[in-house]
């Protein structure tokens, strides 16, 4: 049970920063995501946290203590790693127990607490196999076994679930989260999964080029998204964006159509609108010119090009939205959206200036 | 698909494996079967004629204090051998894991050794050594102690020891660096979170993961030290004082060539090959099981 405060923390490796500071404030027992495009520093970050990797700039404390300059075995935490990281010569049992036998816990408890991790996990029937023997989400859930054993302060989690295929994923993406609940510990978990940030987030901090663009829960990060990057990152399929321009009470958009809106900002912006947020109208100021679709069953994507522009476009329909005679061609060709999902974005910061 | 090569008629196949059956033939077939059948006879003084004696050359051997006592210095020696040049190899290659710049250079200079052929390699901690003109030896002689390889039975297997170990250090080193390098960092990360310093996760994490290069070169090692040795006892010690380097292959080469007992000598050769025989499938059978994970 434990706080985690990050205060400008900075990393660089050489002369290249990778991380540029970053704060961040964790309660006791919250679900921390950090999600990012590959090369985002956020597994730096973690793993800064970790002890594995130094800390160029500021400061980490754990539970109000700074531990910039502690071992990983001092800082009072767990990982779990992608690759799980199980040793290899090792029985699950011992991969469980090891943490416990370095710390020099008695055997008979230590035999407790392995039993009683692996009866939480579903692994009593695998104790005495060899990693190499489980299939991925067994050993998946033995490094989860490895963590909760040492009974640590804060589990940090470095995209767990990518080596897993996504049937698996969804049911694990609900273990994790269950077993982070009912033990109550603080976690740290790195993923490049927007819907697992989603899902599983209590806060989400979406980190692009060494930066936090946003923190806040995943609904505030949908819904009020800080930056154009996590407005793109967050949600699938991704945000439109288009070109715009607001003077006065109008906003027009790329394609020469305008609509009346009201907003702070004036001159050119960019316009984001959600696919969801897109319908069908007869009288809609955005046309789909060449358009695709792709009946995913309980809803259906539209893509296409944006009649009066090069823009690309993506709808989502509820239900099955195309022609039964001609599969990929859609009903309609004209669709509106409601002023109220309208997020502008500054052209130079690219943050939201709705 | 199938990568398997498949041949239609069996000229092709017999034709490609023929170079490799003649060299097994000539160097190994043909002397392996002289050594068996001269093992079994003992020629005359001026290799005229010889008699049939059966195991009698066997037999003798068995019953001589001397070549039982070079059994007890040949596995020593090996198991020395194998030893002092295996162990600095696995801590040099340790420490050449965990440095960050100029690990390429140190790499490198490790691996020199390897190039210095064994004879060159004695004659070279010869020099060093020697009781009239070695460098070691005079400072050794400087701090009060008087080296003599040459009298002394424990300083000159020692000198052969190290002498033979020197460059196997340096091809023992390569293989654990390069299986080093392939032990997952993350595995090594996690033990670190897990608690383990250092040394405990070497012991209980590294080395277990080292295991199968560790068996391969017990192996080789203990091979090259039953075999490869000859020319650095040869040109050190020539397996005195008093036979105490005289391990198996020498005594093959001095019984059989300075002693001319022929028939004596290829009997050694056929125990010699029984043994290293019965060595290798040992450590097939009994410690590879050992080292899988």
């Amino acid at each position: 049970m434990a706080t985690l405060t990050l205060e400008n923390v900075k990393k660089s490796f050489g002369k290249t920063d990778v991380i540029h500071g970053v704060d961040l404030s964790v309660n006791d027992g919250e679900f921390i995501v950090i999600v990012g495009p590959s090369g985002c520093g956020k597994s730096t970050l973690l793993r800064m946290v970790a002890g594995l990797e130094t800390v160029s700039g500021g400061n980490i404390e754990i539970d109000g203590k700074t531990v910039n300059d502690l071992e990983p075995m001092d800082r009072d935490i767990a990982m779990v790693f992608q690759n799980y990281a199980l040793y290899p010569h090792m029985s699950v049992r011992e991969n469980m127990a090891y943490g416990l036998k370095v710390a020099k816990v008695p055997k008979p408890e230590r035999d407790e607490k392995v039993a009683a991790a692996a009866q939480r996990l579903q692994l009593t029937d695998y104790l005495d196999r060899k990693p190499r023997e489980l299939s991925g989400g067994q050993r998946q859930r033995v490094a989860m076994g490895r963590a909760i054993v040492r009974e640590p302060a804060i589990f940090l989690f470095d995209e767990p679930l990518s080596n897993l295929d996504a049937k698996l994923r969804v049911q694990m993406r609900l273990e994790i989260k269950q077993l982070q609940s009912s033990l109550g510990v603080t976690s740290l978990y790195v993923t490049h999964d927007q819907v697992e940030a989603m899902t599983m987030a209590d806060r989400m901090i979406v980190m692009n080029k060494g930066l936090a663009e946003q923190i806040g829960t995943p609904l505030e990060v949908y819904e009020n998204p800080a930056s154009l990057f996590a407005a793109q990152f967050i949600g699938s399929p991704a945000m439109n964006v288009l070109k715009g321009d607001v003077n006065n009470q109008t906003l027009s958009l790329e394609n020469g159509a305008s609509m009346p809106f009201t907003s702070k900002h004036q001159g050119p912006v960019h316009v984001g609108i959600r696919p969801e947020h897109i319908f069908p109208a007869d009288d809609g100021i955005l046309s789909l010119a060449s358009s695709y679709a792709e009946p995913l069953g309980a809803t259906t994507l539209l893509h296409g090009s944006l009649e009066g522009s090069n823009a690309l476009l993506t709808v989502n329909l509820p239900g099955i939205a195309v022609g039964a005679g001609s599969p990929g061609q859609p009903h309609a060709k004209k669709f509106n959206f409601d002023a109220a999902h309208v997020h502008l974005f500054d052209l130079e910061t690219g943050l939201n200036c709705t | 698909m199938q990568k398997r090569v498949t041949f239609n008629g069996w000229l092709l196949p017999m034709l490609l494996v023929l170079p490799q059956l003649l060299i097994s033939a000539v160097f190994f077939f043909y002397p392996a079967g002289q050594a068996l059948y001269q093992s079994l006879f003992i020629p005359d003084p001026f290799g005229l004629s010889s008699q049939f004696v059966g195991l009698g050359n066997f037999e003798y051997l068995l019953g001589d204090k001397y070549y039982r006592a070079s059994f007890f210095t040949t596995a020593l020696f090996s198991t020395l051998v194998t030893v002092v040049s295996m162990v600095p190899a696995l801590l040099l290659a340790v420490l050449a894991d965990r440095l960050i710049k100029g690990a390429g250079t140190y790499r490198t200079l490790l691996i020199w050794p390897y190039a210095v052929a064994p004879a060159v390699a004695g004659v070279l901690w010869l020099f060093m050594f020697n009781t009239r003109v070695g460098v070691v030896s005079w400072y050794l002689g400087q701090l009060g102690y008087d080296w003599n390889h040459v009298l002394n039975d424990g300083e000159a297997m020692g000198l052969v020891v190290v002498a033979s170990a020197w460059g196997r250090i340096s091809y023992n080193f390569l293989f654990f660096f390069a299986a080093l390098q392939a032990v997952p960092r993350s595995v090594i990360e996690a033990a670190a979170i897990d608690g383990a310093r250092f040394w405990r996760r070497f012991f209980t994490i590294v080395l277990p993961l080292l295991s199968p290069t560790t068996f391969f070169l017990l192996v080789v090692n203990i091979v090259y030290a039953f075999f490869e040795t000859f020319g650095v006892i040869h040109t050190i010690t020539s397996g005195g004082p008093q036979q105490a380097t005289t391990i198996l292959v020498y005594k093959v080469f001095s019984d059989g060539f300075v002693g001319q007992d022929l028939g004596s000598s290829a009997a050694q050769s056929v125990i010699l090959l029984i043994v290293v025989g019965a060595l290798t499938v040992f450590q097939f059978k009994f410690v590879e099981k050992r080292v899988h994970y």
